[in-house]
């Protein structure tokens, strides 16, 4: 396989578009120079290959991350996928095609610049999806709980397990805005569900929803010790980009 | 006291639970189940953290803070002129329950004042965890501090309803129980500890036997005791700690720094500076108890009663016993390891299992993520030492490795001491855990 086809993917953005984009480059036998967006503003030297998302192509690809590498590399590119990472789709696309050479041994390639950028990228998901775990808020909408988050990373396929079987007697939204992606809960039949929308617009928030966040933020002002008052390991600990999300901060 | 709104209710009892300082939500793991509120993680979670930097883990109010009680160090003895409130078990319920579902909490943390007295307060409290849990379907962290003095039967009651468990030591010693909190005695105080350790280790038997029967305080006990209100040395303390840990069982010891809320004669003029080193070396020393295979007696003794302020316990161990000194990274024992300044459980772990493939040295190291700063000092790879220093002047090492600026430069302690109290959860990743 070499290097540096004079030539840009585009795809669609979805896993399994990305998924497709590995068996182009399979098939090629080369790697592209980059790769895109389908919507992406125009302006680039290279000649453009738009690749078609396949399903039954993507599902493939997916199963053969498993069986001709290893469940680990696998679970590595889905989660992969998620972060944000400078040249993500091209970092995930060399080590797949290193995995397919190198077979399971590829995940501990740990010094190879690829694998590590794709660790510390790895690092940063769970990392930030742990803070989501502590510092999502909910707001009760009347009939169903809805956050907002503004991640980093795609937190969101992370962090909506925990909250479905936590809330299981209710109904549930998340909406990342930095990426356009939302997620339902329904808890009649436990439906779960994975949606894309620009934005999402919540209902005003009711007189009892506004009645627990003032108490919330009296006891958040209250639990405080005076004598003890620490901004920067409070900062420390919570990082201030979450912040503007949580409800105590809101006033 | 009918008249006060929640709101009210809500700013005093926080402000009297404040100054308790286990808020972990640690211990036990639970998934979720239908129809019931919430989940338990084993790790805990913290929910935000206070302007005091302190994480908020749980709902941690009192029940009432209406206190028959004459505790002189408290702001709720019944001899202060301060407002009183008590939570109907309704209003506790919701809070919790609404507070939970915006993930603003990972539970309760409910403690009381004596109200009347010790069984009418359980009674009390029973009654709210009982609606919590039975009729609100409330499935997530519940930690319930026992009241000393009350009878068995209803710390029992309670044990069934919490996950965790905590009776407060209150002070160091017998002496200042009698002197500051004349109504509590040790008796009153351990005589519910050893009756929930008991109830957990006939739990842990019984859940064995039968997978489904009811769990008696899965999270285990706790306690707390006050530093500074009264004259015990660090040794007295620590030692105490070591005691209770190995007589009851306990999952931690909380220490909280003194802080002056009311005047009196037998206690610290009120605009004394909580001790926060103090408190801080006291969570360093706890660690090294916990995790590193010390015994109380090694880190303090009779012609060292106090903490070195510049030192923190384990350096100040390895300076002071050079003789064990240098170790040999590839094959000194693990336990040995873990005494080496700057060599935490992490790091000592990764050596242990890198050093089976292949003979380290200070390169390798790094790569491992060893910090060397304070290390160096003490250790030798293959014979190889990386000191800059000569290390046979203790005196010399102390000086490298010591906290400079603590003791020299008068700064402000909290503003300096970046990681007093239990800061995250009782996980490795504490920040004291790499000393
Ligand atoms: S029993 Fe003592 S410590 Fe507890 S609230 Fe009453 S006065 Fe305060």
């Amino acid at each position: 396989m070499s290097d540096g086809a004079n030539i840009v993917y585009r795809y669609d953005g979805t896993y399994q578009g990305f998924l497709c984009c590995v068996a182009q480059c399979f098939f090629d036998k080369k790697l592209p120079q980059g790769v895109q967006l389908l919507d992406e503003p125009q302006g680039t030297l290279f000649g453009i290959k738009a690749v078609d998302t396949d399903e039954r192509l993507a599902a493939r690809v997916e199963r053969s991350l498993s069986v001709r590498i290893s469940p680990l590399a696998q679970d590595m590119v889905r989660k992969g996928f998620l972060c944000c990472m400078e040249d993500k789709e091209l970092r995930l696309i060399r080590f797949i095609l290193k995995g397919y050479r190198n077979g399971a041994r590829v995940t501990k390639l740990s010094v190879d610049p690829d694998v590590h950028a794709i660790d510390k990228a790895l690092l940063y998901l769970k990392n930030e999806a742990h803070y989501h775990v502590e510092f999502m808020r909910f707001a009760d909408c009347g009939g169903f709980l809805a956050s907002m988050i503004t991640p980093n990373n795609m937190v969101l396929p992370l962090v909506a397990p925990h909250f479905c079987e936590r809330f299981n007697t209710g109904n549930l939204v998340i909406f990342d805005k930095t990426h356009g992606m939302g997620f339902v809960y329904q808890s009649a039949g436990r439906k779960r569900e994975f949606f894309q929308a620009d934005s999402l617009d919540l209902p005003e928030p009711s007189e009892e929803e506004t009645h627990f966040q003032e108490l919330w933020r009296l006891f958040y002002d209250t639990i405080a010790v005076e004598g003890r008052i620490n901004p920067a390991l409070r900062r420390g600990n919570m990082p201030i980009r979450y912040w503007q999300n949580m409800t105590e901060f809101q006033r | 006291m009918s008249e006060l709104d929640i709101f009210k209710k809500l700013e005093i009892l926080t402000d009297a639970a404040k100054y308790d300082v286990a808020c972990t939500s640690s211990g036990v793991d639970r998934p979720g189940m239908e129809g019931k509120l919430g989940t338990a993680a084993k790790a805990g979670i913290c929910h935000s953290f206070a302007a005091d930097g302190r994480c908020i883990s749980l709902l941690k109010v009192l029940m009432s803070n209406d206190c028959a009680f004459d505790c002189t160090y408290c702001v709720n003895r019944r001899s202060t002129d301060c407002r009183r409130a008590s939570f109907t078990p309704e209003e506790l319920c919701e809070l919790t329950m609404q507070f939970y579902r915006r993930n603003y909490i990972e539970g309760l943390f409910l403690s009381s004042a004596v109200v009347k007295n010790p069984d009418y307060t359980c009674e009390l409290m029973l009654s709210a965890v009982k609606m919590l849990r039975d009729d609100c379907g409330f499935w997530g962290y519940v930690h319930i501090k026992a009241i000393p003095g009350a009878s068995p039967r209803l710390t029992e009651q309670l044990g069934r309803y919490a996950d965790r468990m905590s009776v407060n030591i209150e002070l160091p010693s017998q002496q200042s129980l009698k002197l500051l909190a004349p109504q509590k005695s040790k008796e009153k105080i351990l005589t519910p500890m050893a009756q929930i350790r008991d109830g957990i280790a006939q739990n842990s038997r019984e859940i064995v036997k039968y997978k489904a029967a009811p769990r008696f305080v899965p999270a285990g006990q706790s306690t707390q005791m006050i530093i500074g209100a009264s004259p015990e040395s660090d040794r007295q303390i620590l030692d105490l700690t070591e005691a209770l840990y190995k007589k009851y069982s306990l999952k931690r010891v909380f220490f909280s720094a003194y802080m002056p809320v009311v005047s009196d004669r037998a206690l610290p003029a009120i605009d004394t500076p909580p001790p926060l080193l103090r408190e801080h070396r006291l969570y360093q020393a706890d660690w090294l108890l916990r995790f590193y295979g010390f015994t109380a007696g090694e880190i303090l003794d009779e012609e060292h009663p106090d903490f070195n302020p510049l030192l923190d316990p384990k350096c100040n161990w390895a300076v002071n016993h050079m003789e064990h000194f240098p170790v040999e990274i590839n094959t000194a024992p693990y336990e040995m390891l873990l005494r080496v300044p700057g060599i935490g459980v992490k790091s000592a772990m990764r050596i242990r299992s890198a050093r089976r493939q292949c003979r380290l040295d200070f390169d390798g190291l790094k790569k491992l993520g060893v910090v060397l700063k304070r290390a160096r000092y003490f250790i030798v790879c293959s014979g190889k030492s990386a000191s800059p220093l000569p290390t046979d002047n203790p005196a010399v090492i102390a000086g490298a490795i010591s906290e400079r600026g603590l003791g020299q430069r008068k700064v402000d302690p909290p503003e300096q001491l970046s990681f007093f109290a239990p800061v995250r959860e009782d996980g490795v990743k504490c920040l004291t855990g790499q000393i």
